[in-house]
């Protein structure tokens, strides 16, 4: 039999019951559907964790005081946490070339919630109080005018770099605004430049904040006892060897400190392992996601081997007839397979636009509440979602229309 | 020259039912010329419906031998089968066995699909309908039509392959006696114009005696054989 007469077969006998194909394929689009949309937002929720993760650079260490503090990060909930301030002498230490090889470089960070008023208005906007490595180690740049230089931080110049986010508030413009002051704590700051955007992250606007030289901060803005630092940024020689670094800075700190392995009163932070953790955790997240909706799909094809059981049972006369007239038994085989098949074809593709519609519409709705989720549908998942349900199709079409191919054709020209 | 197209010899034919078994035919022998029209009465429960099935190629005997039209049909597989009633074997049905959601036109052209020269089926879907007079009917549908043109739409499809035999069961037993009759002298007009071997199953002596030949079964053999 010609393939375009088996498609003709296939039309005429699907639009003869619209309402039951409709049905029948709603089962694979929403199956479909679901494993598109939970794969797209799972790889969404991935790309957006390692983006924001990577912009803050993967040889970075992060040392603050305090043990590990437990998952969920309310520190100030676990009192059994050992604190002891990180001071400038610790940040001083990491930078011994012998002890810790593995270190690039070093930069102790003060930092604070302050108001800022500026041009009539005010907000609040987190300050960083840093040295110059700080800038390279964070991959902080400025789009407009310069950042400070070691002698302005010796010198406790009163400069700020701002971060578009509060530009934008201040002013309502970002470029243009070297040379302007603003009021930090009701202290007067020279703008110097202006950050580079970094965008936003799921940790929060990296635009919205102030830098300012260490030195100004301790004195005028963010008061703090002694020489103490709230955090220590460090820069391992290469993204391979932040583990060795991890082990030199413990060291060292351990030393410094005078505590045992295990009763740390400081933790180290490591970008790698976050992003290994993070993305294993997402990737999990989707799995499971997928699962669940694969098993909709599931259900979707086992919709489809009802429905072609029924219309097996139905056209039992049908077949009878075929056979009668010189049909072999892979010629009904054929048929019976082909309208699955293209049953679960179709849905699969109206499913895959469906779940992008829906992966989309998800998308602008978390960007509306803050979140940035970029849902990504990516080829891969497509493709899954194609093959399965061809293969849906075909699984759960097989037995039916081998129950066709092989009725008898003298019972089933008698059946009613 | 008179060449055989049925030469069937001692057919048997036994069904189980659970533990009963039925003895449908018990040996029976029929040879049918080319070009004969036979009718084939007989009660129900007679087995001329069985006899059907098997000359029809729809079915095997449980023993015996059957020669149709020079080919040994005794131990031929599905597909073997398939093709031979899709080449030689034309089936008239008295429940028509339309497909009720295509036109004539496609339900004529159906056994040519299935054959192994499936080009052209349009235009001798389209021929076979005009020679049952149905050229004006060829895109309506089975529920369009009447009883008489269905069935004519039927002849149509089993002489689409040029048959050797037709094979008739109870043709007219839906029709009313007028459509009956224009659909027996119909097939008579093949048999004889032709030269299509017809078979004829039907309880109605009126039909059965516009067949050459009237051959009565009862019991699973051969009763009455005039030839």
């Amino acid at each position: 039999m010609k393939l375009k007469r088996v498609l003709m077969e296939m039309i005429s006998s699907l639009r003869s019951n619209k309402m039951r194909t409709g049905l029948t394929m709603l089962g694979i689009v929403i199956g479909v559907a679901a494993v598109i949309s939970m794969l797209s937002i799972g790889q969404g929720a991935q790309n957006s964790i390692t983006s924001s993760i990577n912009s803050i650079g993967t040889n970075l260490l992060f040392l603050s005081a305090g043990s590990r503090p437990s998952f969920g990060g309310g520190g100030g909930f676990n009192f059994s946490r050992n604190i002891r301030s990180l001071t400038m002498a610790d940040a001083q230490a990491l930078m011994d070339p012998y002890q810790a090889p593995a270190i690039q470089a070093v930069a102790p960070v003060l930092q604070g919630d302050i108001n800022v008023a500026a041009n009539g208005q005010t907000t609040s906007t987190t300050v960083y109080g840093v040295t110059t490595p700080y800038f390279s180690i964070r991959n902080e740049t400025v789009s407009e005018g310069a950042i400070f230089n070691d002698q302005q931080v010796n010198t406790h110049a009163r400069v700020a770099i701002i971060g578009i986010d509060v530009a934008t508030t201040l002013w309502g413009q970002t470029s243009g605004l070297v040379g302007k002051t603003v009021l930090l704590n009701s202290q007067t700051f020279t703008i110097i430049g202006t950050l580079t955007s970094k965008g936003g992250t799921s940790f929060g606007s990296a635009d919205n904040q102030i830098i300012i030289p260490l030195t100004t901060a301790r004195d005028r803005v963010i008061m703090r006892t002694g020489s103490n630092v709230e955090s220590i940024y460090i820069q391992a020689t290469s993204a391979n060897t932040t583990t060795e670094a991890s082990t030199q800075i413990s060291n060292i700190m351990r030393l410094r400190h005078h505590v045992a392995v295990g009763k740390e009163d400081f933790t180290v932070t490591n970008q790698a392992d976050l992003l290994s953790t993070a993305s294993s955790i997402t990737g999990i997240l989707s799995a499971f996601l997928g699962g669940i909706a694969a098993i909709s799909l599931l259900v979707g094809g086992i919709g489809i081997m009802n429905i072609m059981l029924v219309s097996v049972a139905e056209r039992t006369r049908e077949i009878g007839l075929r056979k009668a007239v010189g049909a072999r038994n892979r010629d009904i085989l054929t048929q019976f397979l082909a309208e699955s098949s293209f049953l679960s074809l179709l849905g699969g593709v109206m499913g895959i636009v469906l779940g992008w519609l829906i992966s989309l519409i998800i998308g602008k709705v978390a960007t509306a509440l803050g979140t940035a989720l970029n849902p990504a549908v990516s080829l891969n998942a497509i493709l899954l979602a194609t093959i399965f349900s061809i293969a849906v199709g075909l699984f759960f079409g097989i037995y039916p229309a081998r129950r066709a191919a092989s009725l008898e054709p003298v019972e089933a020209l008698r059946s009613e | 020259m008179e060449d055989t197209v049925i030469q069937a010899d001692g057919l048997t034919k036994v069904y189980r039912m659970g533990e009963v078994e039925v003895q449908a035919l018990r040996g029976l022998s029929l040879q049918v010329k080319r070009g004969e029209s036979l009718a084939i009465m007989g009660p129900s429960g007679s087995g001329k419906s069985t006899l059907m099935s098997i000359l029809g190629c729809l079915d095997r005997p449980t023993s015996g031998n059957y020669v149709l039209d020079g080919e040994q049909v005794s131990g031929l597989t599905d597909d073997q089968l398939a093709s031979i009633r899709n080449r030689k074997i034309g089936f008239i049905f008295q429940a028509f066995n339309l497909l009720q959601r295509t036109s004539a036109l496609d339900n004529v052209e159906l056994p040519v699909s299935y054959s192994d020269r499936p080009n052209d089926g349009r235009n001798r879907a389209a021929e076979a309908l005009k020679a049952v007079g149905l050229e004006n009917r060829m895109k309506h549908r089975p529920s369009e039509l009447s009883g008489g043109e269905q069935q004519r739409v039927a002849i149509a499809r089993a002489l689409v392959n040029e048959p050797a035999i037709l094979m008739a069961d109870e043709p007219t037993g839906n029709l009313d006696s007028k459509a009956g009759q224009e659909i027996i002298d119909l097939l008579l007009s093949f048999n004889r114009d032709r030269n299509t071997t017809l078979l004829i199953i039907t309880h109605d002596p009126r039909i059965a005696g516009q067949a050459q030949h009237i051959i009565k079964i009862r019991d699973g053999v051969i009763e009455e054989d005039p030839r």
